[in-house]
């Protein structure tokens, strides 16, 4: 996929757009709020990553600009500031998500993808499959080779935010925000042992796990460990 | 008193000097009038009243002349003047000369008229001269000579020239009384204002411990010194935390950033293969996340008490955070063996921050999961029962005003002496140094509930430990 980044450091960007090319992505740089403007305008991108500090137009003036516009590349906004309320200017005025620096590649690389609606496979559908498992979003059932299985209410956001995005690496801390809507790290993993208790209902009878633990990022939910 | 750097002029520029100058000024006014007044109808009386008396002499010197010669008038006249006393006669024949009389004339305005008035004159026959003031009464007799009657009337103007300088003397007293009382009171503020400029001064200078004197009688001056007082303790509270955090950024960030410039050399000096390699870059990792953790705990916590979160307050319902946060942490719980349940609720909503709240109740629940474990669970203790150890428990209530959030466990505890410390910034207490944590736990819960106008409070849960959020409705 296509990403424009727009970051006034050039340690950083370079660092960047390596890395994406190297998970496969095409990115694509501008060192000022006003290239990257221009840049994002002439659209043809999946995702925009815009810092919110810039030189000449800073990030949030971008976002509002392309909205009014009727731009609706997802934004994600990767920002110094964390305090309490920053996080909701910068949804506010368009961006889809939020980052606070410094953060580890993997999390953004996951949260890129996660924006990318061209890779989302699962945003509108119905019913989730994912080899043999499958979800239904209107009757709330999930069943595993035909076999129902009982899951609490938030066991089923929990699987259904995973399968949503079956394929894509989903990290901890973007679960902990879009199934549990918290907005800081709990000094206890506990997302892990709510992964385990889950995958318990959905891998341990079955020969094949569909639930896999992605080193130093997250999980993901597919069909083989490849 | 203490005196100061310029001490007459400030004096008198001061705010209770001028009111004083001022009161007095009126007052004089007032009362000059009053005296004046009273003075004139003093004067106006007397007057009065010697002319009555006057009036009633001339009737009997006439009545006892009047079928007698002219000559016998003359003769009691000439008889009554030799007496050397205030009464004063003058007595004309008709072509106008002198013929009797103690006085050696009359001024032509009072010999012109009819009514009696007053007028100087010359003693003639007594030890006193000079000029002396005497009121006299005019009567036109039927021959077509004049005769006064005059009384001397000195006495009585001494009389009023005393009330005079009285009321002068008064109205000095007054003044200088007045003037003098300001003096003294704007002298005695000043010394207050003083040695309350003084101590901010050495405030200013850096000694935050210093403090407004405060005399204990509760004026105006203590109670501005009690708040400046109060303020200033906030003030001290503030900067020893700050001073606390450097001092303790310095110890804690310096210990982890030294960890992992170790680990990045070690492993530049003994990695043989990539995968050592791979393996050291991935503890650096490690070790930056672990520091860049602490840090945003920092920050988050020196935000909160910069205060300024009201634009993010929404009304939370606190049954919901709770069970929220319990189902979150049910699991863990189980994972290390204790159950977590919320016994108690009540319907009570708090304008508040959702995610700040949510964070501090889950901070709550992880140190309870954390250090609540009983270690010595199995050792009874002889004679009582044994409660059931390895319980976490949240209750939501309603307690006079305030809504409560109480996370209770039946651990070791902590002790009543070690509870206010272990709020504090950084403070780990001996048994859980070894247990990973930033030490800001509690710290940022206490900061969050100071943000909604609440408190944090460790309670003894015996045995165990009973951290209560509490919140004014």
């Amino acid at each position: 996929m296509r990403v424009l980044l727009v970051e006034d450091d050039t340690e950083t960007a370079s660092f960047l757009t390596k890395a994406l090319k190297e998970s496969g992505h095409n990115a694509e740089w501008a060192a000022d709020g006003a290239t990257g403007l221009e840049l994002a305008r002439e659209g043809a991108f999946d995702v925009l990553l815009i810092d919110r500090m810039l030189p000449e137009l800073d990030g949030l003036s971008i976002i509002h600009t392309l909205r009014k516009e009727g731009n609706q590349t997802p934004v994600l906004v990767l920002s110094a500031l964390g305090e309490v309320d920053d996080r909701v200017k910068g949804l506010k005025a368009g961006g889809d998500d939020y980052l606070t620096k410094p953060y580890a590649y993997a999390e953004l690389l996951a949260r890129v993808e996660a924006l990318s609606r061209r890779t989302i496979p699962g945003e509108q559908a119905t019913r989730l499959v994912v080899g043999d498992l499958v979800l239904d979003r209107l009757s709330h059932a999930v069943t595993r080779a035909g076999e129902p299985i009982t899951l609490q209410p938030r066991e089923y956001r929990l699987l259904e935010y995973l399968m949503k995005h079956a394929g894509q690496v989903v990290t901890r801390t973007m679960l902990l925000e879009n199934v549990w809507d918290y907005h800081f790290d709990p000094q206890t993993n506990v997302i892990d042992v709510h992964v385990s208790r889950l995958r318990s209902k959905i891998d341990k009878s079955f020969d094949k796990p569909l639930i896999h633990t992605v080193r130093g990022a997250g999980y993901v939910v597919r069909e083989s460990d490849g | 008193m203490k005196v100061t750097g310029s001490p007459s002029r400030a004096t008198f520029a001061t705010t209770v000097f001028g009111l004083s100058a001022l009161a007095v000024a009126s007052f004089l006014v007032v009362t000059a009038a009053l005296f004046a007044l009273a003075i004139w109808q003093v004067n106006r009386v007397f007057v009065a009243d010697i002319l009555d008396a006057l009036s009633a002499e001339a009737e009997a010197l006439l009545a006892s002349s009047d079928y007698g010669e002219p000559d016998a008038l003359r003769e009691a006249i000439k008889r009554l003047s030799k007496k050397s006393d205030t009464r004063l006669y003058y007595l004309s024949d008709p072509s106008g000369s002198k013929s009797a009389g103690n006085l050696a004339s009359i001024p032509p305005k009072l010999a012109a008229g009819t009514s009696g008035g007053l007028f100087k004159y010359r003693y003639q026959n007594g030890p006193v001269s000079g000029e002396r003031t005497a009121a006299g009464l005019p009567v036109h007799l039927k021959n077509g000579g004049l005769l006064v009657v005059a009384r001397d009337i000195e006495v009585q103007r001494a009389l009023i020239w005393w009330m005079r300088l009285l009321a002068f003397a008064a109205f000095a007293v007054i003044a200088l009384g007045g003037l003098g009382l300001g003096f003294l009171a704007s002298r005695s503020v000043l010394s207050r204002v003083d040695r309350l400029t003084s101590a901010t001064r050495t405030i200013m200078d850096g000694d935050l411990s210093g403090r407004l004197p405060v005399q204990g009688s509760g004026d105006e001056f203590d109670r501005l010194s009690q708040s400046v007082n109060e303020m200033l303790t906030r003030i001290e509270h503030l900067m020893h935390g700050l001073k606390e955090v450097s001092d303790n950024i310095a110890h804690d960030l310096k210990t982890p950033l030294n960890r992992l410039r170790q680990r990045a050399e070690s492993t530049l000096r003994t990695a043989k293969t990539q995968k050592d390699l791979a393996a050291g870059l991935g503890q650096t990792i490690e070790a930056a996340d672990e520091i860049i953790k602490t840090f945003n705990a920092l920050l988050l916590i020196a935000r909160l008490e910069a205060g300024a979160i009201e634009k993010t307050k929404s009304p939370v319902p606190l049954a919901r955070v709770l069970s929220d946060a319990a189902e979150l942490y049910e699991p863990v719980a189980e994972e290390a063996g204790l159950s977590l349940s919320v016994a108690e609720t009540a319907d009570v909503t708090l304008r508040a921050n959702r995610q700040l709240i949510g964070q501090a109740v889950i901070n709550l629940i992880d140190n309870a999961i954390k250090y609540g474990r009983n270690t010595s669970a199995n050792s009874t203790k002889s004679g009582l029962e044994t409660p059931k150890s390895g319980e976490v428990t949240i209750r939501l209530q309603r307690r006079e005003g305030c809504a409560e959030i109480t996370v209770a466990d039946d651990g070791p505890g902590i002790s009543s002496a070690d509870r206010v410390r272990a709020m504090e910034r950084f403070v780990r207490l001996d048994k859980s140094r070894s247990l990973p944590g930033t030490g800001l736990g509690l710290s940022l819960v206490a900061a969050v509930a100071r943000l909604h106008g609440g408190e944090l409070r460790l309670e003894d849960n015996h045995p165990g430990l009973k951290a209560v959020l509490s919140f004014p409705l």
